[in-house]
This record gives C-alpha cells, structure tokens and sequence, in this order.
C-alpha cells in the first residue's frame, strides 16, 4: 500500500490534484462554519458587483447574492450530488453485474441484452427521457445520472465475477453448503469490491460533470437552490455584460474535474505493472549510441564486428547484454552464433543495423564495419539505405514479425520499392517470382494473402523472401527455424544453404542448436553471457570442443538412434547481465572451475581459426 | 461484405425494439395522470379525459406500446402540442442542424485526436508531446459549456472575429460562409473534450504498437521512418483507435445538447430541452428514439469501417 502511495505521489501531476482535490473538499466541507452571507439573500441594488468590492471578494451576482457564498454552497452541493449519483449507480450496477456474472446462463443472457439496449443511446437522450418523464428537479436529475451509470457498472463488474464464478473457493462454498445469497455477500462481493471503488472513482468526475450538465440546461436544481451547474446557467445572460458570474462557477468545476482527472490517471498509472517498469516507451529508429574509448580500425572483411558492446539502461540499472563481442563474415561463408536464451546473441545481431529498441537499449562501445564503413552512429538515413538492401534481416517466429494487417505481396513489394523505383506492377511481379524462390506452391494466389491465412512454415518462407528481395549482401538469419517443425525446418535450411551457393551472399546464423549449426554453418561462435567462449571451423569445434560450456551444450543435443541416455543439461542458470561475477561467467557452472576462474579478465586465445577463453581447456587450441 | 452489412443490419432490429421498450418504460414512469402533467393543474376535467383518449392512455399499456410503434413505423410520431405541428417534422429539420454540428465536431475531434496522438507517441517524452499531453489535460477537464461560454467572450465579445450564436446570420445571411462562420465555435467546443480522449487513447495505441515485432521488421527492411509512423504503426493502431471513435461519436451527440443551448444552434438538443420544460411530452419521446436509432445505424457503420481494416475479423 505505502508503495503503491510512494508511486501515486512519484507523479507529481498527481500529487496536485490530490492537493487541489483536498484542498476543494475541505472548504466544502468546512461551509456551514465559515463566516459566509446567507447564499439566498437577494440584494438588487448590489447586484453584478465585481469581484474583490468591500464584503464581497468574488463579487455579486444578477440578484446581488454574494458569489463567494454561492460558490461554496452550490460547490457542496455539487459534490453531494456527483458522489451520491456514483455511490448508487456502483451499488445498482454492481448488483445487476454480480448476479449476471455468477448465475450465468439464461440470467445473465436477459440481462446483458438490457444492458446492452441502454448503452446503444448515447447517455444524454436517456436522461434526458428520464428527466422528462419525471419532471425537471436537483433529485431527478440524481436519479437521470445514476441511471445512466448503471449499465456501465453492470458491464464491468459483470465481467470479473464472470472470471471469479469458475473458481476453486466458490465451488467449495457451494459444496459447503452456503446458499446463493450467502456466497454473493461474503465470498465474491469482498473480491470486487476493489474493482468496484476503481471503477467509482473514474467515473465519479463524469457524474459532477453530468449533473452540473443537467443543472446547467435548467432541468437540475431549480432556484433559490444552486449548485455550480445552475449557477453557470443563470449567469449565461449576464455573460457578455458581467462575465466573472460565469467564470467563477465555471472555473470551479474545471478545477474539480481536472484534479479528479489527475488523480484518477495517477492511480491508473500506479496500477499498471507494465507502465512501473517504463517499458512503455516507444523504441526510437535507431538504437541510441554513446561509444567511449577507442574506434577499431577497418578490416578487410564483409561485415566485421568490433568489440561491441551494447547496454541496457533500465532504471539505474545496467545490463550488458552485449560486452565486447567480436565476429565477421566473408562473401559465400556462412556464420554460426550458438548460445542458450539471453545469452546476447540476439541483441548482437539487431545492433549491427541499429535496431536494438532504444530505449532502453545503448550501444557503448566497438564497431560494426559493412565493407569498411562503421555503421555505429552512422546518421539515420545512411543506415536506413542499407536495412534490408545490403544487409537483411530474417526474424524468428513470422506470426508477430509480418505486419497482420497488410497482404504478404504488399509487404513484399514494399521491401522493394524502399529501396528501388520501381512502379507498383514491377514490384509485384517481383515479388511473386521471390515467393517461386522460397518454393511457396501457387504464389500468384499466395501473393494476396493475409499472414493470418498462412501456415507457420509459408509464413517464415514469406520472411525468408523478403529478406531476399533487394538481393543484400548479408542476411542475418535470428532462431528463423525455431518455431517450426522439424520437417518444416530441414526444408527451410536446404533452401537458405542453396540460395548462398547460388548468390555469394554471407549469411550469421543465429540459434540455439548445434545441430542446426553442424547442417549449415562453416563457422561457429559460442556465445555465453554476452560473450564469446569459443570460435572455430565447425567440424574443428564439433569433434573437439575447447570450452567446458561448448561440450556441455553439444552433449545437450540428443543423438538419433543412440539409445536411450541420460539428457545432459547443464545445471544451473546462465548469470544476470546486470551482475557479472568477475572472471569466467560460467564459473558457477563449471565442474572444472577454479579459484583462478573467478578472478580477472580471461583473454580469448588460440591460434587461428580457433580460440577459446578458458584458462583450462578441454583441448589444446 | 455485403453479406455482413446485411448481418449487421438485421441484428439492430432488436436493439432498435428495445430502445422504443426502454423509451415507452420510462415515458409511463410519468408520476401520476399523463394528461394533467401535460395540460397543468388548472385544466378542466372534460380536457384532461378528451387528452387522455386523445393520447390512446385510456387503454392497457401494452396495447398503447403498440399503437405508438405501428404509428411510429408508419412515420406518425405524433403531434407536437407546444408547436403544433407533427413531431418527425419538427425533428428531421432539428436534426439536420444537429447533423451539421456534431458532423463538423465529429471529423474535428478525429483528425485532430488521431494527429496529436501520433505526434506525441512519435516524439514521446520531448517538447511536443509534452505541450500535447498538457493542452488534452485541459481539454478534457473544461465543461464544454463552459468552454464554449468562454469562446464566445473571447472571440465573440472581445475580438469580433466570429458571431455569438444561431446557424445563420438573421440578415442576409443563409449561405455556406455565413454557416461556416457560425458553425467554427460551436463545432471547436464540441470537439475539445472528445479531441482530448481520442488524443490520448491514439497515443498510447501508438506506443503499444511501436513496441511490436513487426514495426521492427518494417524497419529493418528500411522503410523510411515516417512511412513506419504513419503506415504500418498507425495502422495497427487505428484497430483500437475507431471503436473508441464510435464511442466518442455519442459523448458528440450527446455534448451537442449543452453547445447548442449555448450558442442558440437550432438542434435537436435545444428542441429537447424546450420540450421538456413545456412538458411536451409526444416530442420528447419521438426525438429521442429518433436519434438513438440513428445512433445505432452509425455504430454499425463503424464496425463494418473496423471490419474493412482488421482482415482477421469474421466477416
């Protein structure tokens, strides 16, 4: 509770409104004592006094009452109002919305469809109706507003009673024997509750405002009595000649309902994990980038990876999901980047193009070099020319990475004309010989597809295609196998090793699977806590593993037609990268360990092409 | 598609019945004797007995609720006694300045929500989104009438830029800039609180969807970045955005009441409040099953516009 209140008030908009909203009520409150005029007493000679004119600091109104007074009283009243019309819709609505939720059925059938009618008018017309049919008056108009309320409630707390009704502890309270009315009252109404006092105190700004509304049109509190909206009202004619009579109540109802609004947005926020964790931040169009130390040089490579380093900022927290990871690709060769979940193999790839969602992602150190050219902190335009141009990029499960809403054909010929004029009729055509390429039966028809009406298998075909489609020099393939089936998987991997014979193009394989790896990488790195622990040719690497996490995780893939064996996994979790032990990160994990392991940085070496960072190796390197 | 408009159509059929049900149930809530409330306390008792046969109301109430829809059906809604004449006569004209009104605020709070809602998500946290997120604070907190009260000192009284009130000048007025320059206050202080939610929700639809996987595939396949804004980020977000626009079409609807009391607009709205005060009864009921029926029928046009754009609904 107390940090639910340290949240509330960390917002400071909040916190305001709850001031002004104290402040308001406490006066209201606090009325009857103060030394006020009678707010009913008419003065006609004193009337339309100006604000701040002796005995009167807010002035007089038409009939020469004393504005501060009326403010006050009908301010009171206002709220009287607004909180009682809230208090008995909650009660009504809550009432007809439990009953539904947990008798179910035919009950709950009747009553939704009613409630449902009353929502189709839009909620003034039926006040309107209710206050006509039962004449203009302050009571009425509470009853209108409540009224109209109702169905809200009903709505809402129908719906979480529907979520308790199937519950372990009401089945047992039924076969304890406990009646209907029994179980309403002691077993689901204290669980609502809360969503009950939520729901009042969003709506209860609205109700102020409706009721001011009705009074204001004249059917609510009729004279001498007054709350803000009849005052508001009255003052109408005076407006152009004496306008504070009308700003004064006016102001006083924006101040009530703005701080409610404040408040209630404070809550909300308080009450919403995902906003706690401000994950809600939208990622910009490139990952941030804030290098320290010393650019790599040039090298002669395709696509080289420097030293990279890239960070998350989360709070004051840092996790170094990538810390110095070095890798390059040459036309034709085909690179595998192995590591178990969050190991950063995936957060190295998407920092190559910039595409690590920032925030709260950071790339802080090293380089990412396309033919020599640094890419890090290259400026937006130059990067966007080569995303998907020279190097592309295919994403793992193809379901939430293809646009729902646009036909594949669309999205394939989009990729195309990002980076070529072509006219829409060439795009297409090209597109659907792209979808031939990727083997898709039928790619005319295919073509004007939704995602949604694909299979798993078309759908990654469809990502393979369009990362084909500018014909890039690189494609960085992240777990594209991973949420398919494994017949599914043999295909897609023949068809992205023919395509590399076929078209030079370098292609970093990322995954989680050695063997996946052994099929078609010539080139292998392991990566483990943002790091890299071994590298090598593949078959070297297979048949020999240096690095303790390497044999473990080769032992880890189960072997066709070897019998039946134990499963090796690796015990234990790979470390939070927020707070690496000094070392060897697979230190605690390591039978081998020694004291040795935990101290100092651990070099990667080896003589080339191999290398390993562990001072003691399973094999010479 | 045809198929599902048809669908639609057919399944307001009972709402529609429903809403003449829950009119008829409040309109007989009427306490005591129908035909005194309407003719005053001070009416003869020949008078009230000939409005009560008049009125069918001598007859059980179920029966009554049939002859009054059959009548309603027909295009008979009754006859208006405080204006003497029928009542759809009265309120189709009424409507139509209603439409006008709440069209112009309607499209308004649309662009302008949709619009500031994209601009604050796309520069969330900088100076932009700040000054929006503090404009739709105040927008949504100012009473309408209050709003449009202020307006009117301002713009009215004070600058003389535009006129107080009515749709049309009394005085050689009646042509479309006449209208526009009447319609620009009443229009922008109908849509101010509606601009505010439609801002807001728009923003945090955008945010939601920029997170999403596949606004990183637009990226990486390097669309230009104001493409991924407003094409496949506001897209998406649009699924979450319209039904909210159906909703806030009735808060319009509904806030028309307060603006055209204020600025003397000739809509249905004053023509309610009028009829309730005078106790006209017959044009209280006609005009409100009338524009909740046109309620309805807009609310289907937004699903079936939300079915056009999602592909994934079942059509």
């Amino acid at each position: 509770m107390s940090a639910f209140l340290n949240l509330l008030f960390r917002n400071r908009l909040a916190a305001m409104g709850a001031v002004v909203l104290a402040v308001i009520v406490a006066l209201v409150l606090l009325t009857p004592l103060l030394p006020l005029q009678d707010p009913d007493i008419t003065a006609t000679a004193d009337r339309f006094k100006r604000p701040l004119t002796d005995g009167h600091i807010l002035g007089t109104d038409h009939l020469g009452r004393d504005l501060l007074s009326r403010l006050l009283h009908g301010t009171r009243l206002s709220l009287a109002v607004g909180v009682a019309a809230a208090l008995i819709a909650a009660t009504i609505g809550s009432a007809i919305g439990i009953v539904a939720g947990y008798f179910g059925g035919r009950i709950d059938n009747v009553i939704m469809r009613g409630v449902d009618m009353l929502m189709a008018f839009p909620y003034i017309l039926l006040a309107l109706a209710i206050v006509a049919a039962l004449g203009p008056g302050l009571m009425n108009a509470l009853i209108a507003v409540a009224a109209v309320n109702v169905p809200f409630f009903a709505r809402n707390i129908r719906g979480v009673t529907v979520g308790l009704a199937g519950r372990e502890f009401i089945d047992a309270a039924r076969l304890a024997g406990m009646g209907h009315t029994r179980i309403l009252l002691t077993e689901l109404l204290p669980n609502v509750l809360p969503v009950i006092i939520i729901a009042m105190s969003t709506t209860v700004g609205w109700m102020i405002l409706e009721t001011a509304g009705l009074s204001f049109l004249g059917l609510g509190s009729q004279p001498p009595q007054a709350d803000l909206g009849s005052m508001l009202g009255e003052a109408r004619s005076a407006l152009i000649s004496h306008p504070h009579t009308s700003v004064v109540p006016g102001i006083m109802i924006f101040l009530i309902v703005m701080s409610i609004n404040l408040l209630g947005d404070g809550v909300r926020d308080a009450l919403d994990p995902r906003l706690r964790s401000g994950a809600l931040s939208r990622p910009r169009a490139t990952t941030l980038v804030a290098r320290k130390g010393d650019i790599p040089a040039p090298t002669d490579d395709l696509l080289a990876i420097q030293d990279l380093h890239t960070q998350f900022h989360v709070g004051e927290r840092i996790y170094r999901a990538v810390g110095g990871v070095s890798l390059a690709v040459k036309p034709g060769e085909c690179l595998g980047v192995i590591g178990e979940s969050g190991s950063g193999k995936s957060v190295t790839a998407l920092s190559v193009m910039g595409l690590v969602a920032s925030p709260p992602g950071v790339i802080t150190g090293g380089a990412v070099r396309f033919q020599g050219e640094d890419l890090i902190g290259a400026p937006y335009a130059a990067l966007r020319a080569k995303r998907g141009d020279k190097v592309a990029y295919i994403f793992q499960d193809p379901l939430s990475t293809l646009h729902p809403l646009y036909r594949v054909g669309h999205q394939l010929a989009e990729a195309i004309r990002s980076h070529h004029r072509v006219p829409m009729a060439e795009a297409r055509a090209r597109a659907i010989q792209l979808l031939h390429d990727v083997r898709i039966p039928n790619a005319e028809a295919r073509i004007d597809d939704f995602p949604h009406e694909m299979s798993g298998g078309m759908r990654q075909r469809v990502g393979i295609a369009m990362a084909l489609a500018n014909e890039p020099d690189v494609i960085i393939a992240d777990e594209p196998t991973t949420a398919l089936d494994v017949t599914v998987q043999a295909q897609i991997l023949s068809l992205l090793d023919d395509l590399r014979r076929a078209r030079g193009l370098a292609i970093i394989f990322i995954t989680h699977d050695f063997g996946v790896v052994a099929q078609l990488c010539d080139r292998v790195a392991v990566m483990y806590a943002g790091r890299i622990v071994e590298n090598g040719p593949t078959d070297a690497v297979l048949a020999a593993p240096a690095h303790p996490y390497t044999k473990r995780l080769i032992a880890c893939v189960p072997e066709l037609g070897g019998g039946r064996r134990e499963l090796a996994a690796i015990p234990g979790l790979p470390p939070m990268v927020d707070d690496l032990p000094p070392g060897c990160a697979f230190a605690p994990r390591c039978d081998k360990a020694q004291e040795a392991c935990r101290t100092g940085d651990i070099p990667l070496s080896g003589t080339p092409p191999r290398a390993v960072r562990c001072l003691y190796p399973e094999e010479l390197v | 598609m045809g198929g599902y408009i048809l669908k639609r159509l057919v399944s307001a059929i009972p709402v529609l019945f429903g809403i003449t049900i829950i009119v008829f149930l409040i309109m007989s809530l009427i306490p005591g004797d129908p035909a005194t409330a309407i003719l005053g306390s001070y009416a003869t008792p020949e008078n009230v007995e000939k409005l009560n046969r008049d009125l069918g109301l001598d007859k059980p109430m179920v029966q009554r609720y049939f002859i009054w829809l059959g009548n309603m059906l027909q295009g008979d809604f009754g006859r208006s006694f405080s204006l003497n004449r029928p009542v759809l006569d009265e309120v189709l004209e009424r409507f139509n300045a209603t439409l006008i009104l709440a069209g112009t605020a309607f499209v308004l709070c649309s662009v302008l929500g949709i619009l500031a809602g994209v601009v604050s998500a796309a520069r969330q946290y900088g100076l932009a989104d700040k000054l929006i997120t503090f404009v739709v604070l105040i927008g949504i907190s100012v009473p309408s009438f209050f709003l449009g009260m202020m307006m009117i000192l301002a713009f009215a009284v004070n600058l003389r830029w535009l006129p107080v009130s009515g749709m049309y000048a009394i005085y050689g007025g009646g042509d479309l800039p006449d209208l526009l320059r009447h319609l620009v206050m009443p229009a922008l202080a109908l849509a101010a609180v509606a601009t505010g939610v439609v801002a807001r929700l728009s923003r945090s639809a955008m945010l939601e969807v920029l997170r999403q996987d596949y606004i990183r595939t637009a990226r990486a396949k390097g669309v230009p970045e104001r493409r991924v804004i407003l094409g496949h980020a506001l897209r998406a977000a649009m699924v979450s955005i319209i039904p909210v626009l159906g909703i806030q079409a009735g808060f319009v609807l509904s806030g028309a009441v307060y603006i055209e009391i204020v600025f003397q607009w000739p809509g249905v709205g004053r023509m309610l409040v009028d009829a309730i005060l005078k106790r006209d009864l017959l044009l209280v009921q006609g005009g409100v099953v009338f524009v909740a029926a046109c309620y309805v029928m807009f609310n289907i046009a937004v699903d079936v516009a939300q079915s056009l754009l999602d592909p994934r609904i079942k059509t």
